[in-house]
């Protein structure tokens, strides 16, 4: 275990400062999203708009995904009354 | 000085690390399997925020677009005035699937308790190995 | 005057009980309006469909805690869950198959504003919240039934551990 945490905290030497407006994750698509999001579906809500509508596929496995846990956690369980 | 910034700038992952192992230690170092089950959480909890944390920017505020409706809508946003929402969006899926690996996870040790009728690993395997050489 | 400790801590429980019944009586009902007031206003506040659905599944699981199990199972039933279950997902894909067969890709609501009379952003708004309704529905079902099934171990019929 603390070998693993070792190796982790050396791997954060490269990544970005905490709060930094320019590292690849905050330039690479999401100021497109945050610029188009009023005028492509007049939502303020940036979050809302990605989850529902530019990645709105993803948010269907994920509906998909918790349903079949409902279902797996009724066949598991429930017994059949003899 | 130049280490007292490098410390500053990156010591939210280093605190998300070391939950990730705690997180990592109750899952392998335990012996009773509800132990283990709330270190998973433990671990995959210290993950989300750990994203989450990757996607702030200094000075910035919640990525909902002020006075985005009605007369003044098509005015000009300054992309640095609000935080990234891609990382939010990925982690509202990766939390329902936490929230169903552990329903599952729990039904299964239902079980395992009703067959064997206990929950530590090491008298779960004795019993599997005995009942595997009765045979 | 005499009075025995068990006659005392049995009149302090029952006492607690409808304390804890009384408030989660006046509770629920604002907790589930609140529930749907996240669910629809995700556009311009945060929340959205998988929030709200957890509150609403959060108050029905408040339910059974203050009351029995049985209690819950006469407001929604097994059945009921199970169909909302599926009626959550069926509302998400078929607002996509109704996209797709207006004539435009699959969860594409850019294309509902020929049957509906609004403009093609507003048409992509309107698509949203109605996938986030749909999502609100699946979670809520699936969270109780997930619930129903661990607390009571299967035997819905015979809950002992909830009964008073």
């Amino acid at each position: 275990m603390l070998i693993t945490g070792a190796l982790l905290i050396y791997a954060t030497v490269d990544m970005p400062d905490w709060g930094d407006a320019n590292s690849p994750a905050n330039t690479h698509v999401s100021p497109r999203y945050l610029e188009k999001t009023i005028e492509e579906t007049a939502t303020p809500n940036a979050v809302t708009s990605v989850l529902g509508d530019y990645r709105s596929y993803d948010t269907l496995g994920e509906t998909t995904v918790i349903f079949t846990a409902g279902v797996v956690c009724m066949l598991l369980l429930r017994r059949s009354q003899k | 000085m130049d280490t007292f910034e490098f410390i500053i700038g990156k010591y939210n992952y280093w605190v998300y690390i070391i939950l990730m192992m705690i997180g990592f230690f109750a899952m392998i170092a335990k012996k009773n399997l509800a132990k283990k089950l709330v270190g998973m959480n433990i671990f995959q909890t210290a993950i989300i925020l750990f994203f989450v944390s990757t996607g702030s920017k200094s000075g910035a505020t919640i990525p909902i677009i002020e006075h985005g409706h009605g007369e003044a809508a098509h005015h000009a946003v300054t992309v640095a005035h609000y935080i990234n929402p891609l990382p939010h969006v990925l982690m509202l899926t990766a939390i329902v699937v936490m929230v169903s690996t552990f329903g599952v996870a729990l039904a299964l040790l239902i079980i395992l308790y009703r067959k064997y009728g206990t929950l530590e690993e090491d008298e779960i395997f004795d019993a599997i190995e005995s009942a595997r050489q009765e045979k | 005057m005499h009075v025995a400790l068990e006659e005392v801590t049995e009149v302090i429980s029952r006492f607690e009980d409808v304390i804890i019944q009384t408030i989660c009586r006046l509770l629920i009902p604002p907790i589930q309006l609140f529930a749907l007031y996240v669910i629809a206003h995700g556009h311009h506040s945060p929340g959205g469909g998988f929030q709200g659905g957890c509150i609403l599944a959060a108050s029905f699981i408040l339910l059974v805690i203050a009351y029995d199990l049985q209690e819950m199972k006469r407001r929604m039933s097994e059945k009921v869950n199970i169909i909302f279950c599926s009626l959550g997902v069926i509302i998400y894909s078929g607002i996509g198959l109704l996209c797709m067969l207006l004539g435009s890709n699959y969860l594409d609501y850019g294309i509902l504003h020929t049957i509906l009379p609004v403009e093609p952003a507003e048409a992509r708004s309107l698509g949203i919240l109605g996938i986030e309704i749909g999502v609100g529905i699946a979670v809520m079902a699936v969270m109780v039934s997930i619930f129903l099934n661990i607390a009571s171990g299967g035997e819905h019929e015979e809950a002992e551990e909830f009964k008073e």
